[in-house]
């Protein structure tokens, strides 16, 4: 079998075995008959054998400690934090303004109960707990059971937790928190970039099945419905259409429950 | 960022070592391993799926290798204490291999950079020409002339020829 001359770039592929089986016996053929072409593609061999013995023991080192990619990694996500303190520092920004607006109270009165007054709690809760860098939440997703029991018990009825992350939104965890209205569970979300969603929940005491209406302050939106006698608002710093395909996900969840 | 870790962290002591072959300097070569993996980690997400992450992370290693190199260039040779040969070496094989490595390794560095960067890229890293051609931006056929006269240079460099003379035909540019 003859597939053409044996060309410079067969004795290279010969020496860095990157030639087929049935070349590499025709370039075995012809170097047996030309003693000096073996030669030469035998001192290449050797030099590519003594390249890798000489730069060998720098693969074999420990890598440094600057080198380390996991760290550096997680110096990057946290020079990403700042723009979460960004965040924080927006709605703290906001709520400054919002003291402003106190002598207009009677006017523009925040809603004290029904599905307004836990809008606010929910949007208040993510201010407060989504740029936490440190404990966004109490018990983490790993303990989710501990989780469920602890929010199950403080709310005296069964609480479930939605399933997001067909959409991309891990549960993180969650904790149990303090309302005008008795306590609340958050559950709390994120995907891949970092980005957080709280969902709040509570039993309402009026407006206790609500159709799901979109809620916004500032830069955060959220979507809030009851069901039943409990009430339920998703929040977050994204689209408002993609929040509310979220909500209506987490809504047909605990429906089914 | 977990799959980045995964695919990534396994390549780390071969950037290191390519970056030592083309450098020849420790300090500069990890640093310039610094500089791709912090570039690696803010493009990760800009990287095409279908990319093998083995040749785009040493495209980016390259990149950087050149424009170290230019720099070098401009400001004249760099010659320290610390580019003396043995600091490629961390555990000092018998004395004679390593005067071989050292010979070897000085021979190298006669080697014009894009040769010397093909020829690590191929007999050490194990790219294929293909791969290398993609880290390089170069057609095929170059990788394959650039490969026959960085091998044949660096035969007659070792074994005691002059390196002015090389493989017929080849045309030789100095970048140094």
């Amino acid at each position: 079998m003859n597939n053409g001359p044996i060309t410079e770039g067969d004795l290279h592929a010969f020496v860095d075995e990157a030639l087929g089986p049935e070349r590499r016996i025709e370039v075995a053929g012809h170097l047996a008959n030309h003693p000096e072409l073996a030669q030469r593609v035998q001192s290449y061999r050797r030099q590519r054998g003594e390249l890798r013995a000489a730069l060998a023991p720098v693969a074999e080192e420990p890598i440094p400690p600057e080198l380390h990619l996991a760290r550096m990694i997680k110096a990057h996500r946290t020079s990403r934090t700042a723009r979460w303190q960004a965040a924080a520092a927006a709605v703290l920004i906001l709520g400054i303004g919002g003291a402003g607006g106190w002598t207009l109270r009677s006017v523009f009165q925040p809603p004290r109960a029904g599905i307004g007054a836990l809008a606010q709690e929910a949007t208040d809760s993510y201010a407060v707990f989504a740029p936490d860098r440190v404990r966004p939440v109490e018990i983490m997703a790993t303990d989710r059971s501990e989780l469920i029991q602890w929010a199950s018990q403080r709310l005296s009825r069964p609480v479930a937790v939605p399933d997001l992350s067909t959409s991309g939104y891990r549960f993180i965890g969650g904790r149990v928190i303090a309302t005008a209205h008795g306590p609340a569970v958050l559950f709390m979300y994120d995907d891949d970039h970092g980005t957080r969603l709280v969902l709040l929940s509570r039993d309402m005491a009026i407006d206790k099945n609500a159709p799901m209406a979109q809620h916004s302050r500032g830069l955060i939106t959220g979507f809030a419905w009851a069901d039943k006698g409990i009430g339920y608002s998703l929040v977050g710093h994204i689209s408002s259409q993609l929040l509310h395909s979220l909500a209506d996900e987490a809504r047909r969840q605990l429906g089914n429950d | 960022m977990k799959v980045m870790t995964l695919l990534i962290e396994p390549l780390i002591p071969a950037l290191r070592r390519y970056a030592h072959g083309l450098m020849r300097d420790r300090a500069t070569a990890d640093d310039l391993v610094q500089d791709c993996l912090e570039r690696a980690i803010t493009r990760w997400h800009q990287r095409r799926e279908d990319n093998d992450p083995r040749s785009w992370i040493f495209t980016i290693l390259h990149n950087l290798a050149v424009n170290r190199m230019r720099q070098r260039q401009r400001r004249g040779p760099h010659i320290s204490i610390e580019d003396a040969d043995e600091d490629a070496l961390a555990l000092p094989p018998p004395q004679e291999e390593r005067l071989r490595h050292d010979d070897l390794m000085r021979a190298l560095d006669g080697l014009p950079a894009d040769q010397r960067a093909l020829l690590l890229l191929i007999s050490v890293e194990d790219l294929s020409y293909a791969e290398a051609a993609d880290v390089l931006k170069v057609p095929i056929g170059t990788v394959m002339s650039r490969l026959a006269r960085a091998r044949e240079r660096l035969r007659r460099a070792v074994e005691g020829e002059s390196t002015r003379v090389t493989a017929p035909g080849a045309h030789l540019r100095r970048v140094k």
